[in-house]
């Protein structure tokens, strides 16, 4: 035993470490999740609870909800993982001459080797190439490619080229209300500043340019604003944004010197009827010059959403538009910091952006599986919107795209002081209530982000459709109690 | 040369500077190569990075079996795979959700493999206890250094935080650390006495970095890179009593602990040195140590998974630690399940076994056989001379330039190691990093060559580097 046995105050406490972190909030894994997860647990032990399984409906993961991965893609990523199957007469033609394709670009023929920070040359390529195609020629450079780790990473990346300045010029980036709160807690994290601007929920969540200009003005009396973020099709709220409107945040973006990041990844994921999904790049390009030349944008996809639903690979990249050379050196020394995205995420976005063709073997069973899942997603999307809009008490936007319903609850009037008492913001009451009674595990809209007085939820359209049926059933049930409860 | 026209204002910093120019010559090289121009060589040879795959050896047969039977389950119903495979892959299938490793998984990875690392690091370090819930698991330890970069450095204040960190160091931590806003505390190894730890030296860096910031955490890698150097035991106590009395975060990376081959060396990890050092010590001093995929033998850097094991956290901070995580989703799943296997490979009894613990044996050989060449080629040659290796993928040999060597560097504006290094690559296509990337004391130069390459890839190196050295020591003398 030491004689020397003072209390040693640690290094690293809540008062030292970085104050920004403790600005971080991340509700999808949030509080809610980990009550969930406890609750599991505590049933896997053999505690009674007024229900059986506990439903996460929180987090838009596909696979977790049952989807099946696509068989051909897997098809590919097992032949670049153990190349010794190519000899196996099990695997189809295409799937055999992709991965050879592929392990040919990789270091000594593996996805063990370390790629170029910016990911595989000849993947880059034929992103570029998917871009071209799916936006009717217009010219991509596969230099202006980035591999990235789900489209997080590239996300982050940009956001913290973006952040700098102090006080008045510190950097205020856009971000609609509600949003997907790894932007809000990136900014926390980067210390910079978050400029909300309201989507319209009377209008399906459209998104008005006066508000966005309202917001700016704002802003600009106390940062300096520099980036104009947009989800489209939304997240939280799965709004397919038009042309115009698409049209109109470009030009305010080139009439405000703002820099776009546009998230795309669930560029597939559309079923209400009359909404298209337009690239942000496209709207530009047939914008002309005087817009394609100048405006900076940065557009955003993954591996993890449309029909693929491959969370677990982290797969994705982004698309940079005039970015200025200076800030691209910079971006590229930046990603070279993690060294390279994980390889088997690159493969996989590669067969994603080069799937089989009419003319291949698997193209049939490749189509079928593609959409069986879309046309799954768009029944899922439609029976949710309607049977939670005949729910007295929740009001549901129709859900045009994305993977989630973000209803309005009307909470009676004595709920909220309730909620109040324990700390908890209102619909985190509701939702925690929700998730014991129920085991249905949702996300309060306070963690997405609301008009003052409004409370919403966000619920995924994952799982399977009489799953789903159940839980829509169980959530009217719910409300229906919780109104007469707190009337 | 116009192209080193181009770049030589560039390479006047130290710190990864030069690693674009002399990989976008390498490639610049092979390109010209492919389109017919003649050169001396035929081709560019790569010993640049610590990247085994790349350099030409297999990956483990038994890790790839169950990553393809993990990623197309439909595998499970063939003959083909050994038994053992088909288990592991059917056992780690159950953990994810869905029973597809598409899924996400909890932020610091799944609960099994979690408990599988902790329980590998228990064996690892003769019993010393480990709980699954101080792990993170990453994308690789680039990644959790940053996460644990992001917790402790304070990048608005005033006085910047500091991290004290050794010299020679590779690059992409300095690259992390500055991105992170860390004030750079350099501490010197001792290449004399085989790239050793002193305390001295530690002290006099914190001492004069005090100075300027607010030093907070010493980065300690063990083994080394580049300099394949491994601490003593009594090293790592020296160490942790002075993190314990100057109140330091020690940072660990401990990435290269399965790469030890010197005769009469001994990995101590700096958990089980810090278990072992009475309680005021190893229940006070905060530890964080990290392991990753890439520099083992497995060496599967492409797939991208690490962990760090955390060592009297304070529990609200590491918290707060998940919560950073958590807004990452998850490290990449294939990468978590080759992190299982690393943990837990086939044991003896297991069908696949045999072919696993050859493979491995055939690693360790090649890599024993390869050091023992350089030091055979290196013995020979007048002017480089290198430390005793120990472990890791790397050698950090010293260059003795002659003075006109040095001038000559000087009236082009560069290091002379960069120069060295690219004229090296004109001249013999072979790739190797200079020193001045990875810091060394002033008017020292280095090269850092990879040696876990195949024996005949090795001794091609050997002879071209032997080549261009003896005529450049020739020129200048």
């Amino acid at each position: 035993m030491s004689e020397n046995c003072e209390y040693r105050e640690r290094v690293l406490t809540m008062d030292t470490m970085n104050p920004n972190v403790k600005r971080v909030e991340y509700a999808v894994r949030g509080p809610i999740v980990q009550r969930a997860v406890q609750i599991e647990r505590e049933l896997m032990m053999g505690i009674k609870k007024p229900f059986t399984e506990v439903i996460k409906a929180n987090i838009g993961d596909c696979h977790a909800m049952g989807q099946k991965p696509i068989t051909f893609f897997r098809q590919v990523l097992a032949l670049c993982s153990y190349p010794d199957l190519l000899e196996d007469s099990k695997f189809p033609e295409d799937a055999k001459s992709r991965a050879c394709r592929i392990l040919q670009a990789c270091g000594g023929g593996s996805l063990g080797a370390y790629s170029t920070s910016q990911g595989i040359e000849l993947i880059r390529q034929d992103v570029a190439r998917y871009i071209e195609r799916r936006d009717g020629g217009i010219t991509s450079h596969p230099d202006n490619i980035y591999l990235s780790t789900g489209a997080s990473d590239a996300i982050m990346t940009m956001l913290k080229l973006l952040v700098s300045g102090e006080g008045m010029s510190r950097t205020g980036v856009m971000i609609s209300i509600p949003q997907y709160p790894l932007y809000s807690a990136a900014l926390a994290e980067l210390g910079a500043v978050q400029i909300s601007y309201y989507l319209d929920e009377d209008n399906c969540w459209s998104l008005d340019i006066s508000e966005l200009q309202r917001a700016l003005q704002e802003a600009k009396k106390h940062c300096s604003p520099r980036a104009l973020c947009i989800i489209n099709p939304g997240n939280p709220t799965g709004q397919v944004q038009s042309r115009q409107c698409i049209e109109d945040v470009i030009r305010f973006a080139a009439a405000e010197n703002l820099f776009l990041m546009a998230d795309e990844v669930y560029q597939d994921n559309v079923y209400a009827d009359g909404c298209t999904f337009h690239s942000f790049k496209k709207v530009l390009f047939e914008m002309g010059p005087e817009y394609s030349e100048k405006v900076e944008l940065a557009s955003f996809h993954s591996t993890s959403k449309c029909y693929m639903g491959e969370c677990g690979f982290r797969g994705g990249y982004m698309e940079v538009v005039n970015l200025d050379p200076e800030v691209k050196v910079q971006l590229t020394k930046l990603v070279s910091v993690r060294l390279c995205p994980p390889v088997p995420g690159q493969a996989l976005l590669d067969v994603v952006v080069n799937p089989p063709q009419p003319d291949e073997p698997s193209y049939d069973t490749f189509i079928k599986e593609r959409t069986d899942t879309l046309a799954t997603l768009a029944e899922k999307a439609n029976m949710t919107q309607d049977i939670l809009n005949q729910v007295p008490g929740i009001k549901c936007n129709p859900v045009q795209g994305a993977m989630y319903t973000f209803p309005r609850i009307h909470l009676p009037p004595k709920a909220i002081p309730e909620a109040k008492e324990k700390g908890q913001a209102p619909d985190m009451f509701y939702c925690m209530k929700l998730l014991e009674e129920t085991g249905i595990c949702l996300v309060p809209g306070s963690g997405f982000g609301q008009r003052d007085g409004t409370y919403h939820f966000r619920m995924t359209i994952l799982p399977s459709k009489e799953k789903l049926k159940i839980v829509l059933a169980k959530i009217k049930e719910f409300q229906q109690h919780f109104m007469e409860q707190y009337s | 040369m116009s192209f080193l026209k181009e770049i030589s204002p560039l390479v006047m910093n130290n710190f990864l500077s030069g690693t674009d120019v002399l990989s976008r010559y390498a490639a610049q090289i092979t390109a010209e190569i492919q389109q017919g121009e003649r050169r001396n060589y035929n081709e560019v040879l790569d010993l640049s990075s610590g990247d085994l795959h790349r350099g030409g050896i297999k990956p483990i047969t038994f890790v790839r079996q169950v990553l393809a039977a993990c990623v197309y389950p439909a595998l499970l119903e063939d003959d083909s795979l050994p038994l053992d495979v088909k288990q592991r892959a059917q056992s780690l299938l159950r953990e994810c959700e869905g029973g597809s490793v598409g899924s996400y998984t909890d932020s610091s990875g799944l609960a099994k493999i979690k408990h599988c690392v902790s329980q590998f690091i228990t064996r690892r370090d003769g019993g010393v206890p480990s709980s699954p819930n101080n792990f993170f698991i990453n994308s690789g330890s680039q990644t959790a250094l940053m996460i644990m970069l992001k917790l402790l450095i304070r990048s608005e204040d005033s006085c910047r935080t500091g991290v004290l960190i050794p010299v020679p160091t590779y690059a992409s931590f300095t690259l992390a650390l500055e991105k992170q806003g860390a004030a750079i505390i350099p501490y010197y190894l001792c290449e004399e006495q085989g790239w050793t730890l002193q305390v001295e030296e530690l002290r006099k860096a914190l001492h004069t970095g005090r100075n300027t910031c607010n030093p907070v955490a010493l980065y300690i890698c063990n083994p080394g890179n580049p300099t394949g150097h491994i601490q003593s035991r009594k090293s790592i106590e020296e160490v942790i009593c002075f993190a314990a009395e100057e109140r330091l975060f020690i940072l660990a990376d401990e990435v290269c602990q399965s790469l030890v081959y010197g005769d009469d060396t001994e990995f101590y990890s700096y958990k089980k040195v810090l278990s072992e050092m009475g309680s005021t010590i190893s229940s006070t001093v905060e530890l964080a140590s990290f392991n990753s995929l890439s520099k083992s033998f497995m060496g599967e850097c492409g797939l991208r998974g690490g962990y760090v094991e955390l060592v009297n956290l304070d529990p609200a901070v590491k918290e707060y630690g998940r919560r950073l995580l958590s807004t990452r989703s998850c490290p990449p799943v294939v990468g978590q399940i080759a992190l299982d296997l690393m943990a837990d490979p086939p044991k003896s009894g297991d069908p696949s076994f045999p072919t696993f613990s050859e493979e491995v044996q055939s690693i360790k050989n090649m890599i024993v056989k390869n050091t023992g060449r350089i030091q055979e080629v290196f013995a020979e040659l007048p002017g480089i001379s290198c430390q005793p290796l120990k472990a890791g993928f790397f050698v950090f040999p010293c260059l003795h330039f002659p003075p006109k060597a040095i001038q000559w560097a000087k009236k082009r504006q560069m290091e002379p190691d960069m120069l060295y290094c690219l004229h090296l690559l004109e001249e013999t296509g072979l790739h190797v990093r200079p020193g001045c990337e990875y810091g060394q004391r002033k008017d020292s130069y280095h090269i850092r060559l990879f040696v876990a390459t195949q024996e005949n890839i090795m001794e091609d190196a050997l002879q071209r580097l032997k080549m261009f050295h003896m005529r450049f020591m020739k020129e200048f003398s």
